[in-house]
């Protein structure tokens, strides 16, 4: 039988090395199938952002495939699809991320194909104009889905007056008013290596992939690349606010009620983790899903999620309902939060969880996906080379008045963002 | 690294495939039933799904509340999954953990509980499902353009069932359509993982093989008549987006045809990928990309193969361009449609197909859930053979069996098209 705790990416299997340009590589191998992965980020998320221009960060990544000084964009995809690789960017608040998979074969190309993209895209007009009417297509489905709109009508309501309350993907009016130049100017002043971390596992030697990096990225040197600005602190809720974004015609609403929620580093997480568990993910989605789905057959999905980055997170519960059903969802939901503060969780609980988070780490590491996200999770909160070997420990002592405290901490039943999108 | 495969039918029927996975220390058990909505009346749409719910509504020795706990106390990951051919229950765990779904499955196949009170808030719950799919245009106009293609065959409902039958069928109506269809002669067991196939075959043999035989489930024998004319449907609905679909009849997947298709297929949208759990590629250099999306008739293009036991539908759906009308986009999808029907594909274009399918297979192999699935779910339409030997099929794809298939499958006579017909304002 293979051994349990050294199948967890460690010290002794992790490669990590620093570029002399700053680019952070890590690197772990995996000769099981014949493919690689390729993921990371870098400094250029939408925080950088001016509201006029929302959604500039994120068309600029979308657009550094478009076109290289090298290739063309049919010639980009060309290289990539004929060979059955991808390579895709993506933007979050802070930093904006990357994707890509091929066989081993293929890494070279794929890495040349990603360096191209990151230092030397051309935005050509034409392209550019072709992006905007597909980015303006994606937010009239935005507009009418029920789930996308709670989420940003949540969002407004939970981080007022903050960068976190704008949508990276912008409005129809931001994402006309972008040109050309604004993302020749943003790539110039946003794009570089310092702060760029890249992993790479698959069927390749650790120290093959950091050539291979050095060979496609190590040259890449920028001055002036810009710092990301300190975000304003939180204006907490003063009491519950509600919000109802009407949509015609649908016929099921999008219910989600929330709080914020730690960040990533704060120690609290692991307690906030462990109670969002029981609350609503556990078995059948924990105590939210019994008492929504389950008890009153009121939903199909109703769970928890917390969301916890570099900067304050939200903790939230979330529920398609029938539209007629929101006021007794939202009442069911409300109740379960109160109850949470008021009694914590029980033993039981506590163990079924923590053996549900200590067992199921091995699954959550299968694909080479899996383990890119959890050496780049490693990477971005400094959570030292050894985290998923020391992981058991970690879960294992968590105590119930932690959660109690933690989830007395975070939710408050008298100030929460409750979001409503629906008919 | 060489991994050991064992296929052997036990004496009620079961077939049990086992292949031995060594790289982590993890197993993934699938356990299919040859049954989904291919085998539901009119009445009773959607049962086969309603069904799969109610196994996670316990027995008696794992009722509900602790079902569900027992598999994610242990750390493992589960679901089911109801397709029109097929029901899937897995379960992947840590390796010394597997012990629980197998007892769970043997358990579930046949003392499930279909308690009244738990039919009662279930119906709500699919109902509740079902609202959320009526949210999307897509899932409205392919329910219209299914049951156009198909006024005869049971692929004419939605898996999730027909809103009339959520609310009519009874807890007898699910609870004959379980009885009937989950025995073991009509059941695919699957295991992949780090585990010995000697002492699993014999784990499941003690679990399973007391499990009597049923009679074999009656199959509903409607095959859909040819469609002699081209068939035109609108859906209106709220939005300011519209989509079109166009819907040719392909094969059943052990049709021979399926592979050269299945080229065709990546030639023109990009591969499809069959394999549920790891994603695709893009397709920005497929034909149809080049000629509609760079174009700018619509904004987005897509193809869909499926593997399914009757002759279903191949669906190219598009997004259409904001600036362009439906018919536009259909003409500009038409003139590649004529492109492939009168001029020879080259030689490159199939050799890159088949790599593409390669690297997906590759991709979908990191993985022991995606192992397992795998081994199930090619016995559902064919054989495992079928999966083991796709990529030699496709590499023995010729450039002239795609002008062939192209020419037979791609007939405006027996296509379905759907435009979604968005109705800015006025809902």
């Amino acid at each position: 039988m293979a051994n349990r705790i050294n199948s967890l990416p460690g010290p002794d299997d992790i490669y990590r090395e620093i570029l002399p340009n700053g680019i952070t590589v890590l690197a772990r191998s995996n000769f099981n199938s014949p493919s690689v992965v390729m993921a990371g980020y870098f400094e250029a998320g939408a925080v950088f952002d001016p509201d006029e221009k929302l959604g500039l960060a994120e068309y600029t990544t979308i657009a550094l495939m478009r076109g290289t000084k090298k290739r063309t964009f049919d010639e980009i995809y060309n290289a990539l699809e004929s060979v059955g690789a991808s390579l895709g960017f993506n933007t979050g608040v802070h930093k904006s991320g990357f994707n890509g998979r091929s066989l081993s074969e293929d890494l070279p190309l794929l890495l040349d194909l990603f360096s191209e993209a990151l230092t030397m895209p051309v935005f050509p007009k034409t392209e550019i104009e072709k992006l905007r009417a597909q980015l303006l297509t994606g937010l009239a489905i935005r507009a009418e889905d029920t789930g996308d709109m709670a989420s940003m009508v949540f969002d407004k309501i939970l981080f007022k007056d903050h960068p976190y309350s704008r949508p990276e993907d912008g409005y129809p009016e931001t994402i006309q008013s972008i040109t050309r130049n604004d993302l020749v100017k943003f790539h110039h002043e946003h794009y570089g290596p310092r702060g760029m971390v890249i992993a790479i596992i698959g069927a390749v030697k650790p120290e093959d992939a950091v050539r291979q990096v050095k060979r496609a990225l190590g040259g890449w040197q920028v001055k002036g690349q810009k710092a990301t600005p300190e975000l304003p602190p939180l204006k907490p809720l003063k009491k519950t606010v509600n919000k109802h974004h009407r949509i015609a015609g649908k016929s099921q609403s999008d219910l989600i009620i929330g709080t914020n929620g730690p960040k990533r580093r704060d120690p609290e997480f692991m307690s906030a983790s462990i109670g969002n568990n029981i609350l609503g993910q556990f078995g059948m989605m924990g105590r939210i899903g019994d008492v929504v789905r389950e008890k009153s057959g009121l939903a199909y999905y109703a769970y928890s999620s917390l969301s916890a980055g570099l900067g304050p997170g939200s903790w939230e519960v979330s529920a398609g309902v029938n539209p007629q059903n929101v006021k007794k969802a939202s009442d069911l939901i409300k109740d379960e939060l109160k109850r949470f503060i008021q009694e914590g969780v029980t033993a039981d609980e506590l163990a079924d969880t923590k053996a549900n988070f200590v067992g199921r780490l091995p699954l959550s590491l299968e694909s080479n996906g899996g383990v890119a996200n959890a050496l780049l999770n490693i990477e971005r909160h400094d959570l030292g080379l050894d985290y998923y070997r020391r992981y058991g420990g970690l879960v294992n002592e968590v105590t119930a008045d932690d959660v109690l405290n933690t989830a007395r901490k975070f939710i408050d039943p008298d100030k929460l963002a409750i979001a409503v999108a629906g008919p | 690294m060489k991994n050991t495969l064992t296929q052997i039918t036990l004496s009620n029927g079961l077939k049990v495939l086992l292949k031995e996975v060594h790289t982590a220390p993890i197993i993934s058990s699938w356990l299919w039933y040859c049954v989904g909505s291919r085998d539901e009346v009119q009445g009773r749409t959607g049962v086969s799904h309603w069904v799969e719910h109610m196994q996670f509504k316990g027995t008696e020795q794992f009722p509900a509340n602790l079902l569900d706990k027992a598999i994610s106390r242990e750390g493992g990951s589960w679901n089911a999954f109801t397709y029109i051919d097929w029901t899937a229950y897995f379960e992947t765990m840590p390796a010394d953990k597997i012990d629980l779904a197998l007892r769970l499955e043997s358990d579930r196949m046949v003392n499930s509980r279909f308690n009244p009170d738990e039919v009662t808030s279930e119906r709500t719950v699919i109902i509740s499902e079902r609202e959320g799919n009526e949210n999307e245009p897509l899932f409205l106009l392919g329910e219209a353009i299914q049951q156009t293609a198909f006024r005869i065959h049971p692929y004419h409902h939605e898996v999730i069932g027909d809103m009339a039958d959520l609310h009519s069928m009874t807890r007898e109506d699910l609870y004959n359509h379980y009885r009937a269809f989950y025995v073991p002669n009509n059941a695919v067991m699957a295991v992949a993982g780090d585990f010995e196939s000697q002492s699993m075959l014999t784990r499941i043999k003690e679990l399973f093989e007391s499990i009597p035989a049923g009679s074999e489930p009656a199959r509903l024998a409607r095959p859909e008549p040819p469609q002699n004319g081209e068939v035109r449907l609108s859906v209106e609905g709220p939005g300011s987006t519209s989509y079109v679909q166009v819907c040719y009849r392909f094969p059943s997947a052990s049709h021979p045809d399926f592979f050269p298709l299945s080229v065709l297929d990546s030639l023109l949208a990009g591969p499809s990928n069959l394999n549920m759990f790891s994603g695709g590629i893009s397709n920005k250099t497929s034909r149809l990309y080049r000629a509609l999306v760079d174009r700018e008739y619509v904004v987005s293009v897509h193809g869909g193969a499926q593997a399914t036991i009757d002759p279903f539908m191949y669906t190219i759906t598009m997004t259409v361009h904001p600036r362009r009308k439906p018919e536009e986009a259909l003409a500009a999808l038409d003139k590649e449609i004529q492109r492939v029907k009168e001029e020879k594909v080259t030689k490159e274009e199939i050799t890159r197909a088949i790599k593409q399918a390669r690297a997906l297979f590759a991709y979908g192999s990191e993985n022991i859930t995606n192992q397992g699935f795998w081994l199930g779910y090619a016995e559902m339409f064919a054989t495992y053979n079928w999966f083991e030997t796709y990529l030699d099929k496709l590499s023995a794809v010729t450039v002239k069996d795609i002008q062939r298939v192209a020419n037979e499958y791609l007939k405006p006579q027996s296509r379905v098209i759907g435009t979604y017909v968005p109705q800015e304002g006025k809902s």
